[in-house]
């Protein structure tokens, strides 16, 4: 008995044994198969081109296949296989896409990339006459001209104290104190309307009233949709002697005479940050109140329970959720820091300020179309190119450092 | 006996024999669980209602000096002078409208703006969709350097210089076109597309490739409409830009009265004031009151200036919370 029944076993081993190795050599035969197969297709698909689409789909699956099984293409034809789908059925199909990409870069080139050739400019004394290839070459003596480094070194001489010099230095040169204006107003703004931004997100999702809550977002959007010459006339008229600025001062008799606030330079800054506030909080609200939106609900279910109030679940829930986005589009916004330097400098400024409300891109209106000093507008235009660039990998890698989601 | 949150559900499934509490009765309690902490302690009617205080004060700061501007501008002229309007006109008038539309560069200026938001709009959209329906096809051959290429315009730019002499270079300076050609890619937009458009499925490009469609077809076909609500959104962006434009107007067309715009123009009116205002701190009030534009007329110029948006922008507001989500997280 005891022998019958390992005979038994026995040949049922050897029948599982077998069986495995037929299945193995057909296997092999398969990959083998698909592996001619795949030649033959790619042959194919080489002398027909026209409808080379369902074939180049083929080939690539069978590709696909063949490297599964282990058959006997390697990586290297694989890609040559995966290449030569792309360069024959693919080119012809895609002649439209090319096509119309080819007249975007052109587009491209002429108006984004072409005018970075105008950099040369600013190493030159650039004549409209003369034109870009035959004005004379001077390096770096526009910059020089720009930032005045005498002043800076004479002012460390005499001082022989780096901050000392460095006052003296924005004080007298005009460009450094534009550099100044520029990165102290933006980041001022920056940081403010940030703030405002989340504060009025988090507050906002907290009203329970969605009546409320819908008028007060729609209403809140409103400023984003004016322009600032609206905006800044708004702002003008509500500072003026007979504003409401004024009138409310006088009421509580915090000034007996209108106080006129564009004549004091220590108000300009604010009075920017205001405006910047003023036009976009609800604006920059909108990504924050759908990342809020976005937060699993069970995760305040469970703060509840661990006896969080209002206040821990904001701090503990709401913020953490939408940190990510603060720091994209904190990264983002840096970049544009150098830009925000504009619109309502030039419409707010006037003589009485200027030593704080110039920026570079006033600077360059100045020099650039009002003297027509294209060279020096040119440099000026560089220099701010350069810093936000700077500005924007610095901030990338320090976001990335801290493991958060970073541009690239 | 205090009775706390287990005690209650444990006798509740008791009282169904034990038995595991069905979806319904579990909504029961989570519902009352939620009543329970919703339940505010003085210390959460007191946030409730600085909350409330708040955003009401947010919003009459918003809403005010829009209100006060339109109160000031149905003010009769002289009479806005002494100031002291808050929230309805005090003299009643319409003559400011009147005057406004009597000023020859604010009617050529509406005009201009309508003509350029109109057709800014519709090639900036045209274009841009394009440009991102070919970056965003996934077996385009040149998909991630054609994006490149347009992510680097976002950060790089040659600066105002540059730009203006290569304007004056093409002969777009002095003419409509300068509004139009120069702007009509916008880096970001096309970024908001294309995210849009990736996440579209393949099939239906697939499907309809085996159907025999080419790429033109399937853009204008089935991915256009598909992409209705970013197309909208990206509509609304670009035709408030053109519509707020000013200083391209100043830079390029000062010279040009026929090419003038309505911001360009209500700049010129609220200038006049400023500057006077400036100088008018050196005792040259003579002068002053020669170009002071009464300010009434200034705010019914605002006014006719800003109507158009406000009445367009509250019916598109689910378009553009899509669009800058979109665009400002993944952009």
């Amino acid at each position: 008995m005891a022998n019958e029944a390992d005979q038994i076993v026995n040949t049922e081993e050897a029948a599982v044994e077998n069986e495995i190795n037929a299945e193995a050599e057909t296997m092999e035969t398969a990959a083998e198969a698909i592996a001619e197969n795949v030649e033959t297709v790619t042959e194919a698909a080489e002398s027909t081109e026209g409808n080379a689409i369902d074939e180049a789909y083929e080939v690539e699956n069978y590709a696909k296949e063949a490297y599964e099984h282990k058959s006997t293409l390697d990586d290297k034809q694989i890609k040559a296989l995966s290449k030569k789908r792309i360069s024959k059925g693919e080119l012809k199909r895609q002649w439209i896409l090319l096509l119309i990409g080819f007249i975007f870069v052109l587009y491209g080139l002429l108006f984004y990339y072409l005018p970075l050739g105008g950099w040369i400019m600013a190493f030159q004394n650039y004549k409209l006459k003369t034109g870009l290839l035959h004005s004379k070459f001077v390096g770096f003596d526009k910059f020089k001209f720009m930032f005045e480094f005498d002043v800076f070194e004479w002012g460390m001489e005499t001082t022989g104290n780096f901050f000392k010099a460095m006052k003296i230095w924005i004080d007298k040169v005009v460009f450094v104190r534009t550099i100044r204006n520029t990165i102290g107003m933006g980041i001022l703004n920056l940081v403010t309307t940030f703030i405002m931004a989340i504060v009025f997100a988090i507050l906002l999702n907290e009203v329970r009233n969605k009546l409320g809550k819908r008028l007060v977002q729609t209403i809140s959007y409103l400023p984003h949709f004016l322009s600032w010459i609206i905006v800044c006339g708004i702002v003008h008229d509500s500072l003026s002697s007979t504003g409401i600025v004024n009138d409310i001062l006088r009421l509580f008799h915090i000034v007996d005479d209108s106080y006129n606030f564009f004549a004091h330079p220590a108000w300009f800054w604010p009075i920017v940050a205001f405006a910047n506030v003023w036009k976009e909080t609800g604006w920059n609200a909108i990504i924050y109140l759908a990342a809020i939106t976005a937060i699993d609900p069970s995760l305040y279910e469970a703060a509840e329970i661990d006896g969080a109030g209002r206040w821990g679940k904001i701090r503990y829930i709401t913020l953490p959720s939408i940190a990510p986005t603060i720091v994209i589009l904190l990264v983002m916004n840096i970049g544009n820091l150098l830009n925000c330097g504009f619109e309502v400098q030039y419409l707010l400024g006037n003589g009485l300020v200027q030593d704080v409300s110039q920026t570079i891109d006033i600077y360059v209106l100045n020099w650039g179309v009002g003297q027509m000093d294209y060279s020096l507008g040119t440099a000026a235009g560089i220099f701010k190119s350069l810093v936000a660039i700077l500005l924007i990998v610095i901030f990338n890698t320090v976001a990335k450092k801290m493991g958060q989601e970073s541009l690239f | 006996m205090k009775i706390k949150k287990d005690d209650f559900a444990l006798n509740y499934t008791n009282s169904h024999g034990g038995e595991k509490m069905s979806d319904e009765e579990l909504k029961t309690i989570k519902r009352m669980a939620r009543k329970n902490s919703r339940k505010m302690d003085g210390w959460g009617w007191a946030f409730v209602i600085c909350n409330t205080i708040f955003l009401i004060g947010f919003t009459i700061i918003t809403l005010y000096p829009v209100w006060n501007t339109v109160a000031y501008s149905f003010n009769d002229g002289l009479d806005a002078l002494r100031g002291g309007i808050y929230f309805w006109p005090r003299k009643f008038s319409t003559e400011s409208y009147v005057k406004v539309l009597n000023i020859q560069g604010f009617l050529v200026g509406a005009k201009i703006t309508v003509l350029r938001t109109v057709l800014g709009t519709l090639t900036s959209l045209i274009a841009n969709a394009l440009l991102a329906f070919v970056i965003s096809r996934k077996r385009f051959l040149f998909r991630s350097s054609l994006s490149l290429f347009w992510v680097i315009t976002m950060y790089v730019n040659g600066g105002l210089i540059p730009v203006m002499l290569l304007f004056r270079y093409l002969h777009l300076t002095g003419t409509f076109w300068v509004y139009i050609v120069p702007g009509m890619i916008s880096a970001f937009n096309v970024m908001v597309l294309r995210t849009y458009m990736e996440d579209l499925p393949d099939e239906l490009e697939e499907s309809a490739q085996l159907d025999g469609a080419g790429y033109i077809t399937i853009f204008i076909k089935i991915i256009s409409p598909l992409c209705k609500p970013v197309y909208a959104t990206i509509a609304l962006f670009v035709a408030v830009w053109q519509w707020n434009s000013w200083f391209d107007a100043m830079l390029y067309n000062r010279m040009k009265t026929e090419y003038t715009t309505l911001q360009y123009e209500l700049m010129k009116l609220l200038n006049s004031v400023t500057q006077t205002s400036g100088s008018a701190n050196g005792n040259n009030t003579t002068t002053a009151a020669k170009q002071v534009t009464p300010v009434s007329v200034r705010s019914a110029a605002t006014v006719v200036t800003m109507v158009p948006i406000i009445c367009i922008y509250p019916f598109l507001q689910r378009y553009f919370v899509t669009g800058l989500t979109i665009g400002g997280v993944k952009g």
